[in-house]
Parts: C-alpha cells; structure tokens; sequence
C-alpha cells in the first residue's frame, strides 16, 4: 500500500500532465494505490516522450496488454513506468480495438520496450508502429493465431495428430 | 527461424549458430552469430524453445492453483516466483500477511538468492573453464536445498508461498539447520574467492568484457546485479520494500566497472549480504505465530477448526472447488530476484480465475541487450557476457 506521500507525488505527476496537454489524460484510475493514466491511443507516444523527458521517467518497467473480450475496444496496452530519481511508479494505458489493433511503438522513447513489444505483437496480435522489428519471438514464425487472445483456447485448435489414431486403433 | 541479414556481404562474413544445445546457453538459448573472422559483427538471439504458455495457463485456473505454475517459470528461483504472484493477489484482495509469515518468507527468498548465485557462480566457472568450482558451488547449494525440503516437502518445486502466508509451520530444528548453513557459508564464499578472485585466468576472461555504460543500461530496462554494476543502486528491496524488507539491514552493492568481472564480484557480495538478512530473519522469527492470515473463504482455515466448526468445514470446500473471486481491478508487484525485477501484473474481472496473469520476467528484459554487449567482441567473449546476465531459459520463455 503506498502512503500518502506517495500519493500526493502521484497527483502532481497527474497534474503536470493535463497542465502539458489536457487531452492526454481522458481518465485517472486509483486502485490499492497504484495510479493508471488513461490516454488515447494517438496522443500516447508523445505522452511517453514527455513523461520521459520532463517528468522523469526514465525506466520501462514492464509492458503488457489484456484482452477483454467480448468487450469492445478489447484490447487494454499497459506501460509501467518508474522514475527512478523520484521514486515513483505509473502506469500508462490505452484502450485498442479489435478490428484495427496498432499502437505506435514505444521503443524510440525506451529502446528496452523492443522485447516487451515483440512479445504482445506474438502472444496478443497487436502491431506496432515504428517498432524497428517486429516479428514473433517465442512461437515459430509461422504460427497461425495469437494464444494469449480470449477466444483462442487453451488447449490450442489442433486436433490429435491425424497419424496417430488409426495406427492405435489397429493394435 | 531467424536469420541474420548479412551487412557487408557474404565473402566477408559467416553466420554461425551458437546453440539451442550449447553448454553454456545454459538451456535452449539460440543466437545466429554473424562473424568476420573472430569478431561478432550482429548477434540476433531467437528463442521459445522452452515457451510452456504459462501465463495463459494461468488464467484457465483458479487464483490458489496457478501457484504452482510460478514454480516451473524460473525454475533457480521458484520462492520468488511464488512470494511475486502471492504478493499481487493478495494487493487484489487487500489482504495483510502476519508479520511471522512475512520473516518466514524472506528467510525463504534469500537462501534462495544465495542458491541461485551459486548455481550461477559454478555454472560460469565451468563455463570459464574451472571445472572444480562448480562442483564446490552445487556442494553448498544442495545444503540449501535440503532446507527447502524440510521446511516445503520439495527441494525445488516449493510452492511453499501460498495467498495470505505461507503453507505450512517451520519443522522441527530448522534453526539448527539455518545455523549450520550461517556458520559454513562465509568461509566457503572466501574459498571461492580464493580459487577465483585474483585468478589472472579469470581476469583475463571477465576483465573489461561485456561493458554496457548506466545510460544504455536503464534505456533497456536492465535490472539487479547488471544495473547494479553500472553504478545505479537500483534493487526493489531499498527502493519499493515488500514483505517488510524495511525493517532489515542490509546494503546493496554497487560497482561502476560495469563488465562481467564487476558483476562478478557483485554477485560474491550480494551472497554476503544475503546471508545478513537470513541471521536478521532467523532471529525475528518466533516460535510460535501465525504463519497465514485469517481471511475465510480465501485463505484455508486450520485444521482442528475444520474438525470442529461447520463454517470453516464449507469454506475449505468452497476454495478448493470454486476457489475466491478478488475485486474487480488490476495489480502490479515487483520484487528483487536473483537476476533483477521479477515483476507479475494480474487482472481480475470479478470471477475465480484471473483475467490475465503476465510475468514481467528480468532474464527475458536483460537478454534483450546481449547483442548490445557482444558486438564488436570476440566469440569466446559472448559466453562470458551470456553467463554474467545470468539468464534462466524457464524463465525467458515462460
């Protein structure tokens, strides 16, 4: 649970950036003292870059995404951010739909975003644009589907290899 | 399959593949080398040979079940995988943890951080070359694990961490035990030292190879002992405490030569300080406590209260056949691993099983900047800079 120093830090940092650009925060979210800054897609590369460069945040902690489907926009983007001068931990997100899945690449404002990008483009089918190189880093690259998706099953849509069922039933 | 573009041209350079079999990818590492004669030109890492989809796993089950999945991930480090999800859930919940149940869990954490830079420690010696360090290395680390196995059942796959505390009371003795362990480490860390610290074998294989400088290294998110050796002092426990390491004294190593002989000397430092916080943990336990919080219909009740009292009879039913169901909401924990910020992020929609269960995994984050650091560099350097970013494949590929 983060005091409420913490808190009032966090604020400030919530302020300076609808000081920056009023559209760039369409919503706040406090939750067991963790603060998620909501943004539009379009306006979130530029507001990475201005969190970096003057708000201090200059360590990418993690980058995620969560499928909410049948819920539409179904996708949900998570950048973690820590300032690691100030102490202080924020959370970026943007809210993607399923017919047009693109966000623009993080990886010019933290290059350490390549992998964490790569690994949502593999496992969640969501594209990035500007990313240096995006191909699929922990499944073949040519795997069909993104397993992460809800409505991709986990047992996967393979069937028992075809081979192996009429040499089983012969014994 | 990956390959490497060719930059200036097939007569000059070749490709050559160092693993997935290789010895000292320590796992299934594959990394498309592309070389004009010696030199690294481009290094192009390809994995997933150990991809097990473990966090889409982790949705298909309950809250109290996917613990034993985190075991499986980094498989040198399976307490701490346990403590991160444990620690995320109960965020989701609100729940408070006995301050008994929280020492008992940082005891647990840092043998375990002594055990994994062992493991590290013999697996780069060999690596370098120095077969006996190794087998000195996994000596000590099997007196670790037999500690594990009195106080869990299970030398590595613990899942000993549980939502609300930890599963089951401390045997009999262990004091003895962990004792034993305070007493023989130091003097076996020195022996160490002495085969390798001012070993000119060793320095001429791990001095001024594999620099990366601060910048470059908080760019690519690099966390724990490689950060630490670029001169930030950057580790969860200062920084963002959990599990009450607030209340232990302890310092963090840092150097500034930032190559993988500092970040060996910073690892042979971090067990020394491990070693403090176990003796503080050992002396804060007491004997007797509660080792999970009361919180019915989430944390199993005990025993001799299922014996006696209906309502604890249906909520040990009740957990293990529907499970609980957090709040709706999301929650993001970091802890320090061994190998830097192991960090779980889970949302939950209201139901039993989380919406979605992400590990950010530091071996995966840190692997990032291998090529970063090998080119330019001879080939046998790549082993050195692959060994002292102390990757876990389990834990890269999840």
């Amino acid at each position: 649970m983060a005091d409420s120093g913490e808190q009032n830090a966090t604020s400030v940092i919530v302020e300076k950036l609808r000081g920056w650009n009023a559209q760039a925060v369409s919503e706040v979210i406090e939750f067991h003292g963790e603060t998620t800054v909501l943004v539009p897609r379009e306006l979130l590369r530029e507001t990475a870059e201005y969190c970096r460069s003057q708000l201090e945040f200059n360590f990418l902690s993690d980058a995620t995404s969560v499928d909410r489907f049948p819920i539409e926009p179904r996708f949900e983007l998570n950048y973690h951010l820590v300032s690691i001068p100030k102490r202080l931990k924020i959370r970026l997100r943007t809210r993607v739909s399923g017919s047009d899945p693109t966000v623009d690449s993080m990886v010019p404002v933290w290059p350490g975003a390549g992998w964490l990008e790569r690994e949502i483009f593999d496992l969640m089918g969501i594209r990035f644009e500007g990313h240096p190189d995006l191909r699929r880093i922990l499944l073949p690259a040519d795997w069909e589907g993104h397993p992460l998706r809800r409505d991709y099953p986990t047992e996967g849509f393979r069937d028992v290899p075809s081979t192996y069922i009429p040499a089983f039933k012969k014994q | 399959m990956t390959t490497v573009e060719t930059a200036t041209g097939p007569a000059k350079t070749m490709v050559l593949n160092m693993g997935p079999q290789h010895p000292s990818t320590h796992g299934v590492l594959r990394v498309a080398l592309e070389l004009d004669g010696e030199t690294v030109v481009k290094a192009d890492p390809d994995l997933g040979y150990l991809h097990t989809g473990i966090e889409k796993s982790c949705q298909d089950k309950t809250y109290a079940q996917a613990i034993t999945l985190t075991d499986r991930m980094d498989y040198l480090n399976p307490l701490g995988n346990n403590l991160v999800y444990c620690l995320a859930v109960e965020k989701l919940l609100g729940l408070e943890v006995p301050k008994r149940a929280q020492y008992i869990r940082v005891l647990m954490v840092e043998l375990q951080r002594i055990s994994s830079h062992l493991v590290w420690l013999g697996t780069h010696a060999i690596d370098m070359g120095a077969m006996s360090v190794f087998l000195y290395c996994f000596r000590e680390r099997e007196e670790i694990l037999k500690v594990f196995e009195r106080f869990a059942g299970q030398r590595m796959m613990t899942s000993y961490i549980r939502i609300g505390g930890v599963a089951v009371e401390p045997p009999a003795g262990w004091r003895e035990m962990v004792g034993k362990l305070l007493k023989m480490l130091p003097g076996r860390v020195d022996e160490y030292e002495a085969l390798l610290t001012e070993n000119r074998i060793w320095q001429a294989r791990l001095k001024g190879v594999g620099k990366i400088n601060l910048e470059d290294a908080i760019a690519y998110s690099m966390s724990g002992p490689t950060l630490r050796a670029a001169g930030l002092a950057y580790d969860n426990r200062k920084v963002f405490p959990y599990s009450s390491y607030e209340e232990f004294d302890f310092n963090v190593p840092t150097r500034t030569d930032s190559d993988c002989y500092g970040r060996y000397l910073l690892r042979v430092a971090e067990i020394r300080e491990s070693l403090k916080i176990v003796k503080q943990a050992m002396d804060k336990i007491t004997d007797s406590g509660d080792i999970k919080t009361e919180a019915p219909g989430i944390v199993p009740p005990q025993r001799e209260k299922m014996k006696t009292e209906m309502e604890a009879l249906i909520y040990h039913f009740k957990i293990f056949t529907e499970g609980f169901s957090p709040p709706p909401g999301d929650a993001y924990v970091a802890i320090e691993s061994p190998r830097g910020e192991l960090g779980c992020y889970i949302v939950s929609d209201g139901s039993p099983k989380p919406l979605r269960c992400h590990f950010r995994s530091p071996s995966y984050v840190n692997l990032q900047a291998l090529p970063k650091l090998i080119e330019g560099q001879l080939i046998a350097d790549v082993i050195a800079c692959i060994g002292t970013i102390d990757i876990v494949l389990g834990d890269v590929d999840r």
